[in-house]
């Protein structure tokens, strides 16, 4: 595959005019989806797709095309041609663009994983195994994922991942329900049965009659799920230099009158120990780590190539959403086995759902319990708790109501499969919240 | 559409219960003006195909963008292994269901193509209208954007089937955000609601040329304005709000394939249940809900489905009570439930499930006016900007990014960062009245996320204005 992207490649370059240049991105999957309901199988088939994103520039004009290929050099060629020729057409038609920015200095790089993939077969019979007795349902996706970058100067990039990610939940009834995953690159069957067995373990809480807690203030345990998911819309925006600087970034009451998180609480961008390719699309190699937020206080921002031109700052090679992909938190100090014992009495939340700003400006997000969340008294889970709707601010959980993080991480792989599987990832921590606000 | 692909699939049909070929062929154009630049003009091509297999009782399909004839054969051979493995697991009897094979044809109206405008004047537009939403030193960021795009698609079955679907959409979007020290808002188009199927008359439809300074001078209002109060009061809700409403709280539980539990790792289940159909009190008399595939310039009119099924308008709730659900062919043999041809993809290289379409809520008699003067005390909201809700699809909250006072039967105040929430399965029985035809919009949304593997699809809602009583009203911070 990395081949026959260089081929198309050098196909583009040998076609240039000029003082054309240009810089293209393709991105391939070849991916197995089994979904499964009622521990049987749903829907189960194979995607194969490759596109190729190229930018025809002359000067400070350009013009982008996303075309699809077919995988096959002979056709995709002519189609490559075929797209530059129209891009070409659209050049004198467009205005010079000021906030273009690319790369100019070679830096090519390889980094492929061989497939050590499971055959499929045997994965699905391990899933269905699994559900033997018990309600799953979720989905098996395991494939390639291919991402490559080229440009008229020479560089060339490549990204090559094997990996599967089968994300499911056994319900108990109703919406009760644990929800787990086991994904990797190589599957191990001793790894597969313990997360089954951590998960049925706590399926049988759920079995206890579920209790329903009025609208207030409680204390939380947020499992280590949950803070990737409240940190994930905490990245909507909030740490990428444009929403910095057009005041729309949740964080603006840092930026703008000082605010700050718990002295505890330090985020970066963590690519050098993430799972998505080191490059972006204008041809930047990102930095192994960027720090977003310090130890509470505001750090740098994620600088896409545009925003970098625009605003007069070095790019460190995000993506045009300056959304975090490799997305760490700082463990903290509470001992991980202690967290029953410290949450005595409160609410103890495995994951969220639904998440969005209730108040953009005051970094306030509301969202839903899901899954399994539990009521514990005296450090002991009592009772499945009936779903809540949560209202906070970013500054009150993670700042002046944070009680501590666990000492441990988890990394969390995206499972998100929006037109492509995601190589996004997260290492965070659990935490420990005071006086947390449930309103419905 | 005469494509070499039919003949191509025409060769290489097995011998199987059911297969089918769904090409899709789609064309879109990105040209978004920000800060009076020109941002860089995206064209998109995609192409590929689904080929499904029913054999023995299971189900598989393969996808590519390999539409050689060696391509399709190896498409078609991954698909019927897939049925194959998973015959003896499958969750569905497919040998149960039967395909008529379908035969027909649907083109989105068009009058003015966008093909036919220049690159250069449809640029010089956005230029204009982008700079009409700088008004002020306070609005720090202003973008004005049309999204265009080209779908045929074209559906066969091995025993004869065929249906050929072209689908032209714009999303038109301009947006306007002001700050002040740690305050900011943003005012929007009708967020991005304002899509609709056809050609650029859309714009003039929707006052597209008239709309930059007032949602500039709004954006500036609301930096000025109180937080919206706290206390349980009257909402009227725009039609911008309306769709949201609707979509998250009447659309998404009327999933049939929620209620069968497919989604209840992702997207979530339903507090509607299969018993509930044709006796569950949903809304009060006033709440008429359909689905309306057939109507004109919607978002996701269409002729068939993406299993070929012919789609038909029909009530889902009439006079508050719920009638049938959202949910294709197979959905509705696994449940025994009534459905509508709603069994969509969001593209070739993912299979159809159950999705909302057209999903409306008819209008009734009030005017704006006479709902206005109908209140005591509430508040007036507009234009989405927050949206949330449980995995059952009952307990919501929602914000919009205007309120407005409602006093003794009149406008008053403008507020900021108005939020509602409630509980879908009573929040209905509060319909007080109904907008009529005046108050009527037709909008929907490109972002209805849902599915394993993921599926964002476009979604269409019209709704008038709806009066709501009772509703635990908030602001911000």
């Amino acid at each position: 595959m990395q081949d026959y992207f260089h081929a198309l490649a050098d196909t583009i370059t040998a076609h240039l005019r000029g003082q054309e240049v240009y810089t293209c991105t393709f991105r391939g999957e070849d991916s197995d989806f089994v979904r499964f309901n009622r521990s049987a199988v749903r829907q189960a088939g194979t995607v194969r797709q490759r596109a190729l994103s190229l930018d025809l520039i002359e000067g400070q004009r350009h013009a982008t095309g996303n075309v699809v290929l077919a995988g096959d050099l002979q056709q995709d060629g002519a189609r490559v041609t075929r797209l530059l020729e129209g891009l070409r057409e659209q050049l004198p038609f467009l205005p010079e663009d000021p906030h273009l920015l690319y790369a100019t200095e070679v830096g090519s790089s390889t980094a492929a994983d061989r497939s050590e993939l499971p055959e499929r077969a045997a994965a699905v019979d391990a899933i269905l195994r699994a559900g033997r007795g018990r309600d799953l349902v979720g989905l098996y996706a395991a494939g390639g994922i291919y991402v490559g970058f080229a440009n008229a100067f020479g560089q060339r990039n490549w990204f090559a991942s094997y990996n599967f990610n089968c994300d499911w939940s056994f319900y108990f009834q109703g919406d009760k329900a644990v929800k787990t995953a086991y994904a990797g690159l190589r599957w191990e069957a001793d790894a597969f049965d313990r997360q089954v067995d951590a998960a049925a373990a706590q399926l049988e809480a759920l079995g206890r009659p579920p209790q329903t807690i009025p609208p207030g203030n409680y204390r939380v345990y947020l499992a280590p799920a949950a803070v990737a998911d409240i940190l994930d819309m905490l990245a909507w925006g909030g740490f990428g230099l444009k929403a910095h600087r057009t005041k729309r970034t949740a964080l603006v009451q840092m930026t703008e009158a000082g605010r700050r998180l718990h002295p505890e609480v330090t985020l970066r961008e963590n690519t050098r120990e993430g799972v998505a390719p080191n490059f972006d699309t204008a041809g930047f190699i990102k930095p192994g780590q960027v720090t977003l937020i310090d130890a509470g206080g505001l750090g740098d921002c994620l600088v896409s190539a545009r925003s970098g031109k625009e605003y007069g700052v070095p790019t460190n090679g995000a993506g045009s959403g300056e959304a975090p992909e490799s997305l760490d938190m700082a463990a903290g100090q509470i001992p991980a086995r202690q967290v029953l014992a410290q949450l005595d009495t409160g609410v103890y939340v495995n994951n969220v759902w639904y998440l969005n700003y209730s108040d953009r400006a005051s970094a306030r997000v509301t969202g839903m319990t899901r899954f399994a969340t539990f009521w514990v008294e005296s450090g002991a889970i009592r009772a499945p708790l009936n779903v809540m709707r949560f209202d906070e601010s970013i500054y009150r959980m993670f700042g002046d109501n944070l009680l501590g993080l666990t000492d441990e991480r988890a990394f969390l792989l995206d499972g998100s499969t929006y037109r492509r599987r995601s190589t996004g990832s997260s290492r965070v921590p659990g935490a420990l919240v005071r006086d947390f606000t449930f309103t419905l | 559409m005469s494509d070499p692909i039919e003949a191509h699939f025409r060769q290489v049909v097995p011998a199987v219960d059911f297969c089918s070929l769904r090409l899709v062929s789609e064309r879109s154009e990105m040209l978004v003006v920000r800060q009076d630049v020109l941002q860089p003009v995206v064209t998109s091509e995609d192409r590929g195909a689904m080929l499904t297999v029913w054999d023995g009782g299971g189900m598989g399909y393969a996808a590519t963008s390999d539409l050689s004839p060696s391509g399709l054969r190896q498409a078609i051979d991954e698909a019927r292994q897939w049925a194959h493995e998973s015959a003896a697991h499958s969750v569905v009897d497919f040998s149960k269901i039967v395909m008529e094979p379908p035969q027909g044809d649907y083109a989105s109206p068009e009058t003015e193509p966008w093909q036919n405008v220049s690159l250069a004047d449809k640029i010089d537009l956005l230029q204009r209208e982008c700079a009409r939403l700088n008004i002020d030193p306070r609005i720090v960021d202003w973008d004005a954007s049309l999204w265009h795009t080209d779908v045929d698609t074209l559906y066969l079955t091995a025993d004869g089937g065929r249906v050929h679907q072209l689908f032209r959409t714009l999303v038109p979007s301009l947006s306007a955000t002001a700050n002040d020290g740690p305050e900011t808002q943003t005012r929007t188009f009708g967020g991005r609601g304002y899509c609709r199927q056809g050609g650029l008359e859309i714009l003039d439809r929707l006052g597209f040329r008239q709309a930059a300074p007032r949602i500039a001078e709004e954006a500036i209002q609301l930096l000025l304005a109180p937080n919206c109060p706290s206390d349980t009061m009257d909402v009227l809700l725009a039609p911008d709000q309306m769709i949201l409403q609707i979509h998250e709280s009447i659309g998404h539980p009327l999933e049939l394939d929620r209620i069968l539990g497919d989604e209840r790792n992702y997207a979530g289940t339903s507090f509607v249940s299969p018993d509930m159909f044709g006796t569950y009190r949903y809304g009060s008399d006033l709440l008429n809900v359909t689905f309306d595939p057939t109507q004109p310039q919607a978002f996701a009119s269409y002729g068939f489905d993406d299993d070929g099924q012919p789609a038909q308008h029909a009530y889902l709730i009439r006079n508050g009570i719920l009638q049938r659900a959202l949910g294709g062919l197979t959905s509705q043999v696994r449940a025994d439930v009534p459905g509508v041809a709603t069994s969509r993809a969001c593209s070739w290289n993912r299979p159809p499930i159950d999705r909302m379409a057209n999903l409306d809520l008819e209008p009734g008699d009030a005017s704006l006016d006479a709902m206005i003067a109908a209140v005591k005390r509430g508040i007036f909201m507009r234009t989405n900007c927050s949206w949330s809700i449980d995995d059952s699809r009952n307990k919501f909250q929602f914000g919009c990014e205007w309120g407005q006072l409602i006093e003794d039967g009149r406008l008053t105040t403008v507020v900021k960062k108005p939020n509602y929430r409630g509980i879908s399965a009573t929040f209905w029985r509060n319909l007080a009245m109904v907008g009529n035809r005046s108050t009527l919009e037709i909008m929907g949304t490109p972002f209805c996320g849902k599915g394993e593997p993921n599926q964002m699809i476009r979604v269409g809602h019209a709704s008038p204005a709806c009066l709501f009583t009772n509703v635990e009203v908030f602001g911000g911070e």
